[in-house]
């Protein structure tokens, strides 16, 4: 197993954020974790991450624990995440943005930035290679010299997407990579994450459109007030009478 | 005299400074967490409110006016500059806002220099009369004076904290500003109310110690350092740490002052507030508690 | 090509300023300005990538003046190696301070700082045996490297400036390297920072230790300009002038430095020269009000300083590029 999570638990000033929340990744594997607002997914990221201590549960990625390891070290492991809010680096180029992702794929340090050492700007030129090829697959090459931040709403998650990648990271943690997206948008996202599968990439997925979740996730599961409620392929996760109850029913008609 | 009130007498001494040392953290500390800036300036005030004081009552009026209306004007200063610079910048960074302070320490030091030059003034003991015999050791009464002002003022502080609707509104408010919002507190209004506040402590305390040390344009530095360290002692976060680190500065200080030359006095506070920021950031004595 | 005329333009027209400029009295503010600029330039990157700000820099710029002071005169250290010293050991203090002090999120490098700051103008005072207390100092020779002596102030004029050519070039190659990008992210966001990999608390240390080992260079070569030293040049006051250069310049950008240092030792200058026009009797003391109310004022109202004006020049140039 990729990742192992296993009784994760958070509480909140006495409310329980996630409540023991258990589910594996495997290699080349796509997992959704949906449910309404509220229902603690972002929590179980910013854990996973390091970027939040959990109150009680184990985190193994590649056999390794996370618990209090620092959020750049899970990096370095190869787990990366985008952000449900957007965190790009705004007063950056789109290109910037994706090279500074590839941070972990350069290794000239401070002394040897100060006097340009020779081999820094040929390495300097292999990660603009890599960000720009990047940039092509997500469709953002004409838009790499503009600011992050002067992109529209669209472009920015694909640009995070583009960034998150940027180290080759075994495992990406995915926050809402489709909300803001139109549809045409929306299913060449669909097509890409498969894409990045089909290379061997992992991801978990936290997603409120349900044709992306049920398009591309191999399983699923569903979260509500912190807890798992069902887990399981597209299909069950369709059939179970809880899950239609405590989500997708409201989803429909919070829609 | 012998070693126990010798001791003893050190003791009241680092009781006085180290009440000045408390109300100055105890104001940094309450600003800090009410608003979010570190009030370098603090120490101003408390230079200002003593100046000012013995200039009012050099001019004839009694010594409890002359208090009153320092205080009260140090108070109206304090809200001026949270309106004039503190509010317009309120947006900005953490560090935008500590540059500001630092701006407004040095301009405010440089207008008691322009008005009072560089000559202590002084102001006369709150009552007359010669040192107390206490235990075996004298006492100046104006010590008991200081002494008494703080734990009035501590005191008083608690009560409005924790009891007066005013004082829990500006506790929510320091827990979370949405709330703050929401129950109809306007987080500005308890950012005035702060730097008002500020004012008038650091005044007071600057008014109260000048019989005993005297007041110079220049004294608000070292005191504002001296009110980080006591604060810093007790975490930043944490006004009964920074009232309880205040007095521990001040009998660190002076019972080292003795071994030691009296030009490395100030290097004692100094050296224990790099020590409290590197090991232990969240508060040498660490209590656990609210932040207010 | 265009690119690059700006900057050889102004190299020229430094290296050619001595052939017009006959006062001592200008060479020597240039020289100043030089010196401060190579302070400011640390503390720019400090403030503007980092984050963080120093309220100490006048130490690191007084142990790096000391250390020459002290190597030169007692141990008789050939000049450069006591000028090495003299910027490694302002490094290694910053390491021990930042170290603890920058994981934390809070701004608590800049009490540290402070602290600092006063304690080791006390010690500069107080450690009599070693800095020679208040009187300080004298007889640091010249400095001296193969056989040239810069004993004029013409000659020190372009030591000091070429040093300045030099930690911009570096500077100016940092930005535009991995390390640079990295600092720039952090200034964005640093939780998606440290979400690509970024050790944040790693290279604010880093841009801390720089900003010190600049400051240790420049006082290193104001020991050899001026040949003795005291503690009075070292205080809060000078700490807070270097950040009212770096504000005044703007964080973050390249010529900032450079125009905060040259307009606040201008400015410095000609209030020296105009308060006792308007305060009789008073002396240079005065001009900390003024300082400090440029320094709110700027930070209120203009927090990008000049520095974003002038790069907007550069911007446009930028446009082309991509």
């Amino acid at each position: 197993m990729l990742l192992e999570i296993k009784s994760l638990t958070k509480h909140f000033g006495g409310v329980a954020a996630v409540k023991d929340v258990s589910f594996t990744v495997g290699e080349g594997e796509i997992f959704a974790l949906i449910g309404p607002n509220g229902a603690g997914k972002t929590t179980v990221f910013n854990m996973i991450t390091g970027m939040l201590a959990p109150d009680a549960g184990a985190m193994v990625f590649m056999g390794k624990p996370l618990a209090g390891v620092k959020p750049h070290r899970i990096a370095a492991m190869g787990l990366t995440r985008t952000f449900q809010n957007l965190q790009l680096f705004g007063k950056m180029s789109a290109l910037e943005n994706v090279m500074a992702g590839a941070h972990l794929k350069g290794k000239t340090g401070f002394l040897k930035s100060l006097v340009r050492w020779p081999g820094s700007t040929a390495e300097n030129n292999r990660i603009e290679r890599h960000s720009l090829q990047l940039l092509e697959e997500v469709g953002l090459r004409d838009q790499a010299g503009m600011y992050a931040s002067a992109l529209p709403f669209g472009q920015q998650r694909l640009l995070e997407i583009a960034r998150s990648m940027a180290s080759n990271p075994r495992l990406v943690l995915l926050d809402e990579p489709a909300a803001g997206l139109n549809s045409a948008e929306t299913k060449a996202l669909a097509e890409y994450l498969k894409r990045l599968r089909g290379r061997g990439k992992s991801m978990v997925l936290v997603e409120h459109d349900m044709e992306t979740v049920m398009e591309v996730a191999d399983r699923i599961m569903v979260l509500n007030f912190g807890e798992s409620i069902c887990e399981g392929t597209p299909e069950m996760i369709r059939a179970d009478p809880l899950v239609i109850k405590a989500y997708l029913g409201e989803d429909e008609q919070i829609a | 005299m012998d070693l126990s009130s010798q001791l003893l007498q050190l003791l009241f001494s680092g009781l006085t400074l180290g009440s000045i040392y408390s109300l100055i953290a105890l104001a940094l500390v309450a600003t800090y967490n009410i608003t979010g800036v570190l009030n370098l300036a603090q120490g101003e005030f408390v230079a200002l409110g003593a100046l000012l004081a013995a200039s009012i009552y050099a001019a004839g009026l009694p010594l409890a006016a002359a208090f009153l209306v320092s205080v009260a004007l140090i108070a109206a200063l304090g809200a001026l500059i949270e309106r004039s610079v503190i509010y317009p910048a309120r947006e900005s960074s953490a560090l935008t806002l500590i540059i500001i302070t630092v701006g407004l320490s040095i301009s405010l030091r440089g207008l008691a220099l322009l008005v009072w030059g560089t000559e202590p003034v002084s102001l006369p003991a709150f009552s007359s009369g010669g040192p107390l015999l206490l235990g075996g050791a004298f006492v100046n009464p104006q010590t008991l004076w200081i002494l008494g002002m703080a734990a009035a003022t501590t005191s008083g502080l608690y009560i409005f904290f924790e009891l007066t609707y005013t004082g829990k509104a500006v506790r929510a408010c320091v827990i979370n500003r949405t709330a703050a919002l929401l129950i109809g507190i306007n987080p500005g209004t308890i950012s005035l109310l702060a730097f008002a506040g500020s004012g008038a402590i650091g005044a007071a305390a600057g008014i109260f110690i000048t019989p005993v040390t005297l007041a110079t344009y220049d004294m608000g530095f070292m005191l504002g350092v001296k009110g980080f360290v006591a604060a810093a002692i007790g975490g930043m976060h944490n006004i009964r740490g920074a009232v309880l680190g205040g007095f521990i500065l001040g009998i660190l200080e002076v019972y080292s002052a003795g071994l030691i030359s009296s030009g490395l006095k100030d290097a004692v506070a100094l050296i224990v507030l790099l020590a409290a920021l590197m090991l232990r950031p969240e508060g040498l004595l660490a209590i656990s508690g609210r932040k207010v | 090509m265009k690119k690059i005329a700006f900057p050889v333009a102004l190299i020229l027209a430094f290296a050619g300023l001595p052939l017009l400029i006959k006062s001592n009295y200008l060479l020597g503010i240039l020289i100043i300005i030089g010196l401060y600029a190579i302070i400011v330039i640390g503390l720019g990157i400090l403030m503007g990538y980092a984050g963080q700000v120093s309220f100490g820099h006048a130490a690191f710029f007084g142990i790096g003046g000391y250390t020459v002071a002290v190597l030169t005169t007692a141990c008789h250290w050939p000049s450069i190696a006591a000028l090495i010293a003299a910027l490694i050991l302002p490094g290694l203090v910053a390491a021990i301070i930042g170290g603890p002090t920058l994981k934390l999120k809070e701004l608590y490098l800049a009490l540290a700082t402070l602290a600092f700051g006063i304690l080791v103008h006390i010690l500069f005072n107080e450690l009599k045996g070693i800095t020679g207390g208040p009187s300080g100092l004298t007889g640091i020779p010249y400095f001296t490297v193969g056989g040239l002596v810069f004993d004029r102030d013409i000659r020190f004029y372009y030591l000091v400036w070429s040093a300045v050519l030099l930690v911009s070039l570096g500077v100016n190659n940092l930005i535009h390297s991995r390390v640079g990008r990295a600092m720039r992210a952090v200034r964005e966001s640093e939780h998606a920072s440290e979400s690509v990999g970024i050790d944040t608390a790693a290279l604010k240390l880093q841009a801390f230790v720089f900003s010190a080992v600049l400051a240790g260079l420049a006082g290193g070569l104001y020991a050899f300009y001026v040949t003795f030293i005291s503690p009075s040049p070292f205080g809060f006051h000078t700490s807070v002038q270097f950040v009212l250069m770096a504000v005044v310049g703007g964080l973050g950008t390249f010529w900032g430095p450079l125009l905060g240092a040259g307009l606040v030792v201008a400015l410095g200058e000609a209030l020296r020269w105009a308060t006792p026009l308007v305060i009789p009797g008073a002396g240079g003391e005065y001009q900390i009000i003024f300082f400090g109310a440029i320094l709110m004022l700027v930070m209120i109202v203009k927090p990008g300083g000049l520095g974003a004006v002038m790069d907007l020049f550069k911007k446009s140039e930028e446009g082309e590029a991509h």
